[in-house]
């Protein structure tokens, strides 16, 4: 069971996601480079947060172009795992391996706290160890994660069951007023068509060690993968 | 009265650091654009004026421009102005 | 020349002295590097002979002053930190001033080969409520955030505080933590004639030229005229310099690293060479320009930020270039070390200077100050008509309520070491491969230091300490950032002088030698100086971060106990602040032996695991600590005031050094009182947590009664 972590100029969540993968029996997790391009030996590709190429002009539009997302492009369309965690999920945003944009966030400065988030869809390889419907907690940290698309693309999302996390309440509730972000229909993260290229605000490597105070929910979204990924063997 | 529109371009002064910039220079050079010098990224505001005429409309601009839409630390700016064709005199 | 080097900031004695070093007269390129070199930025002109009075030395105590950052010893790691003042580039530009701030302590501290791992951020504004101090706080929290997030150094702690001596002259210092194997400390040494002198990072632009001189000015209303002096942050830059550096600081070819801070190249090259007792040549042709034309002087002065020097072994330069490259980064080697004890520099051919090395690092003139004190002032004494109102318009005051609005903008999870967040007694950082952690703390109340300089500042190291006592650490050591007005001026010259030797002596009965800091002098506008504020940044020790302890009450019906002395008074307290807008009176002295005692008592309750919370009691006194302990869980307190001697509003609202609230389960009580009577700290029971409520009652009667809810709202805003 191997994950690689993308290594971007200015990923910043590279050594957590890391650590919080390595911290999990029978997980092998390795770094990935922006500039190699063979991730063969690969089961599942993390692209972690920060802030790469400094997220000047656009969040994750320069990282979107490195020789690496060529690379992960293929691995996604051959079906590999694929996760993008914060400026990763922007970076599937630019690269279009996920629909929609991100624009700043409606308080329009950077916001760091625990939120709740209810678990949309628990039938994809990122959540299957989730209960449909159940309120997770976990960490944001970020200054754009207003997620944007056109009323048609927000249809099919909706219509197909591709929004997996949505901000809500303690009780699941997903109103406008529990949205730390102003993103539309309370969008956390969603999923591409073909269920394996998953895009989320929320840190998951955040919230797996209780002792950090943020819960152990995220290290389910890790577990997961691994679960699907062994079935498959 | 007259309606004008007018756009402020908000750049960094040639004297100051603009580290996006230099962040896009370098992603095109990986990109493999060859022959690209400098890059400087800047804001463009587009305002519709009313004003006696295009003096007081420019005036009014550049001090907004001045007050809120440059910082003087940082930045410089310049101000085109045209009538606005659509709402006349 | 005469109006020439008066422009710089040097004096006319201060001209003749380069001249006799020199035997002649300077070029322009030298006086430039001397003007900034013996600036009071660099030289410490005015205060190096005080803070050789400092305690510096310790068990544990890797690395002490005169280095990039102090070093404190934890099993196998050394722990680097070092905190920085940013005031003067914040007060002009307030984004790009913290955010440049945080990039220079960041630098500091991997020029010691640290992996930088917490910052905290302590901060002083004018009232709020003034749309210009509103500007430069909002400014300044965004500056932090923009710059912190991107290089991913989560932001942990420190504090803001406001009052109107801080109006024209904010306060921003900067503390940053690096952790790095004890036996791989860097140093910043130029050594090994023949070796590299390699420049990695930015280009070179006219950034900043002669911010160290800016930095020892006051700012009058020209200062803004003199913005060319503000720097722009490029955090990605910064982040790409800290893996680069530290990758490089693994093999074998990096010999010494320096940050370039103030006066760039010049002091970076000369600090390095002094400090290895050896010379070095320069070659300006060859550094990386931003901007065409520049002269050598501009080149020696530049402060452009995210620059770093590397002394590289001869022969390795393409291995380091190679390593650079790999992240994105330029470098160029830029001069070589010599072994002759001089600077020389060369551009377009010519030799634009030549001076000894230690002439510009330690031959600054040194004066002494002729402190006078200022007359005192009569205590007001605040009135409390409604001690239920007054609590919560406590609550609500800018210095205590909530700082979620703040540290909210920050990243205070990143790195995912982060065991206690803002908003605790002191921040809590796990340190990797281990199972301990480090408590850290910022603090300086300007009021106190202000009433009482000496005993301000024995506050100020005190509380820090008991701050991290309180979430269970050791206090091991600080560092200090010195802000202050014009030491020129005799009062000020007082404040000063018994500034440090208030805090020696606090650091010495506290066992915290100071590793190092930052003296920033000429805090005034028009003649209007802040107060004098020592801020004082705490580390602490934890050997297991699971035996942490938080401020908050835990569980209806633990008892509920005040530890420490009844010593109070309102001289330069919240209240009085609140109701009459100035400090006045003289505050409780700090009884530094009791201070110790009760601090060590704490920890040794807490080592036996018989605390269940613990709380500082600072701004705001007893009532405000209560209620503070409220929050988190929404638990009340039902408490009883045995004493009913002291007047009320004493007993509720005044402050006083050395207190601490606990709470344990009633069945530990009796130890707790056995081991606070053998080590003689007064300890008094006051009642017991409750559901939903905290009220206070003195002779059997409610004096103070206000729902948990209501306090947690006024104080969240």
């Amino acid at each position: 069971m191997k994950f690689g972590v993308v290594v971007f100029p200015g990923s910043n969540c590279d050594a957590d996601c890391y650590n919080a993968i390595a911290d999990i029996p029978g997980a092998q997790v390795r770094y990935v480079w922006h500039k190699d391009r063979d991730i063969s030996d690969l089961d599942c590709v993390v692209l972690p947060g920060g802030f790469s190429y400094g997220d000047y002009l656009r969040t994750g539009a320069i990282a979107a172009l490195s020789p690496v997302m060529e690379s992960v492009a293929d691995f996604a369309k051959r079906g590999g795992l694929v996760l993008g965690i914060c400026n990763g999920f922007q970076i599937l945003l630019e690269a279009g391996l996920l629909p929609g944009a991100m624009r700043r966030n409606s308080t329009l400065t950077f916001i760091c706290k625990d939120v709740y988030v209810k678990v949309e869809r628990a039938d994809t390889p990122f959540t299957s160890l989730y209960r449909q419907g159940q309120v997770i907690k976990m960490p944001i940290a970020h200054s754009d994660g207003n997620y944007y698309a056109d009323q048609k693309t927000l249809d099919a999302l909706e219509t197909t069951g591709r929004v997996v996390f949505r901000y809500c309440d303690t009780e699941g509730l997903a109103t406008a007023e529990h949205c730390p972000n102003g993103a539309m229909n309370n969008i956390a993260g969603i999923i591409n068509e073909s269920g394996n290229v998953l895009g989320l605000m929320p840190h998951p490597e955040r919230c797996s060690e209780g002792v950090l105070g943020s819960g152990e929910d995220g290290r389910m979204l890790l577990m997961s993968c691994i679960h699907h990924l062994n079935r498959g063997r | 009265m007259m309606r004008f529109r007018a756009r402020v371009y908000v750049m960094l002064k040639q004297t100051v650091l603009d580290p996006q910039g230099s962040a896009v220079l370098r992603a095109l050079g990986d990109l493999g654009y060859d022959g690209i010098h400098d890059v400087r990224i800047g804001k463009i505001v587009d305002l519709s004026v009313q004003a006696e005429d295009p003096d007081e409309a420019r005036a009014k601009v550049e001090e907004i421009a001045k007050r809120l839409l440059a910082n003087p630390v940082l930045e410089e700016f310049s101000v085109f102005l045209e009538p606005d064709a659509a709402q006349g005199v | 020349m005469e109006s020439t080097y008066r422009q710089m900031g040097l004096s006319d004695m201060e001209y003749d002295r380069i001249k006799s070093v020199l035997g002649r007269e300077p070029s322009l390129t030298e006086l430039g590097m001397y003007a900034v070199l013996w600036s009071e930025h660099c030289a410490y002109k005015h205060s190096r002979k005080l803070l050789r009075t400092l305690p510096t030395t310790g068990e544990g105590i890797l690395v002490g002053p005169g280095e990039n950052a102090g070093a404190v010893e934890m099993g196998d790691y050394a722990i680097v930190f070092k905190i920085e003042s940013h005031n003067h580039p914040v007060a002009i530009e307030p984004f790009q001033g913290a955010a440049t701030g945080v990039g220079g302590i960041v630098r500091d501290i991997l020029a010691m080969g640290a992996r930088p791992v917490a910052l905290l951020d302590s901060l002083r504004f004018g009232d709020p409520k003034e749309p210009r101090n509103k500007y430069l706080i909002n400014g300044v929290v965004a500056g932090i955030s923009a710059y912190g997030n991107a290089i991913g150094v989560p932001t942990v702690g420190g504090e803001v505080k406001f009052a109107n001596a801080y109006s024209e002259n904010p306060l921003c210092n900067v503390m940053c933590v690096g952790v790095v194997k004890k036996d791989r400390i860097a140093k910043g040494l130029a050594r090994g004639p023949g070796n590299a002198l390699m420049l990695v990072g930015a280009r070179t632009g006219r950034d900043g030229i002669h911010g160290a001189t800016f930095a020892s000015e006051q700012l009058d209303e020209t200062s803004e005229q003199k913005r060319p002096a503000v720097q722009v942050g490029d955090p990605f830059m910064e982040k790409l310099l800290i893996e680069a550096c530290l990758e490089l600081l693994d093999t074998p070819y990096v010999v010494g690293i320096q940050d370039m801070g103030a006066a760039g190249i010049t002091s970076s090259v000369a600090e390095t060479a002094s400090r290895a007792k050896t010379g070095a040549e320069l070659y300006l042709d060859n550094v990386p320009l931003r901007e065409s034309g520049m002269s050598a002087y501009e080149i020696m002065l530049s402060e452009s930020q995210e620059r770093m020097l590397l002394i590289v072994k001869q022969g390795k330069e393409a291995e380091v270039a190679a390593r650079c490259a790999k992240w994105g980064l330029l470098s160029a080697v830029i001069g070589r070390v010599t072994a002759d004890g001089m600077l020389r520099v060369f551009h377009k051919g010519e030799k634009v200077a030549e001076v000894p090395v230690t002439s510009l690092t330690d031959d600054a003139p040194c004066y002494s100050l002729l402190p006078a004190p200022r007359p005192g002032t009569r205590e007001e004494v605040p009135s409390v008509t409604d001690p239920d109102s007054t609590l919560l318009e406590l609550l609500a005051s800018p210095g205590i309520s909530s700082k979620q609005w703040v540290y909210e903008q920050y990243d205070y999870m990143v790195q995912t070491n982060t065991v206690l967040r803002p908003g605790q007694d002191a921040a809590l950082i796990r340190v990797r491969g281990t199972r301990g952690g480090i408590a850290l703390s910022t603090d300086g109340n300007g009021r106190l230091v202000y009433l009482d300089p000496y005993e301000g500042a024995k506050a100020a190291v005190a509380e820090a300490a008991r701050n991290v006592v309180c979430v269970g650490a050791t206090p091991r050591a600080i560092t200090n950032c010195l802000n202050f007005g014009n030491p020129e001026k005799p009062h000020i010259a007082y404040e000063f002088t018994q500034v440090v030797r208030g805090m020696g002596d606090a650091c010495r009965a506290l066992g915290t030698p100071v590793t190092g800091g930052n003296v920033s002098f000429y805090n005034e506008t028009c003649g209007k100086a802040v107060y004098p504020t020592p801020v004082v940044g705490m580390l602490g020790v934890l050997d297991d971060i699971l035996a942490a302890v938080t401020c908050a009450f835990k569980s209806e019906g633990d008892v509920v106990l005040l530890l420490g002395p009844d010593r109070v008074s309102f001289a330069g307290s919240e209240l009085q602040y609140l109701q009459y807008g100035a400090p006045s009176g003289t505050p409780v002295p700090v009884d530094l032996e009791m201070e110790v005692r009760l601090q060590k008592t704490v920890l040794s309750l807490m080592k036996k695991r018989l605390v269940k919370s613990a709380h500082d009691l600072s701004e705001g006194g007893l009532a405000v600590a209560l209620a503070e302990c409220c929050i988190d869980q929404a638990l009340g307190a039902s408490v009883e005031l045995a004493d009913d001697t002291m007047p009320l509003p004493l007993s509720l609202f005044a402050e006083g050094p050395s207190r601490i609230i606990i709470t344990c389960s009633p069945e530990h009580l009796h130890e707790i009182r056995r081991c606070c009577g053998e080590a003689g700290v007064p300890c008094r029971v006051l009642g017991t947590v409750v559901k939903g409520v905290l009220s206070i009652a003195r002779a059997g009667e409610t004096c103070l009664r206000v729902s948990v809810d209501h306090i947690i709202s006024k104080w969240r805003g």
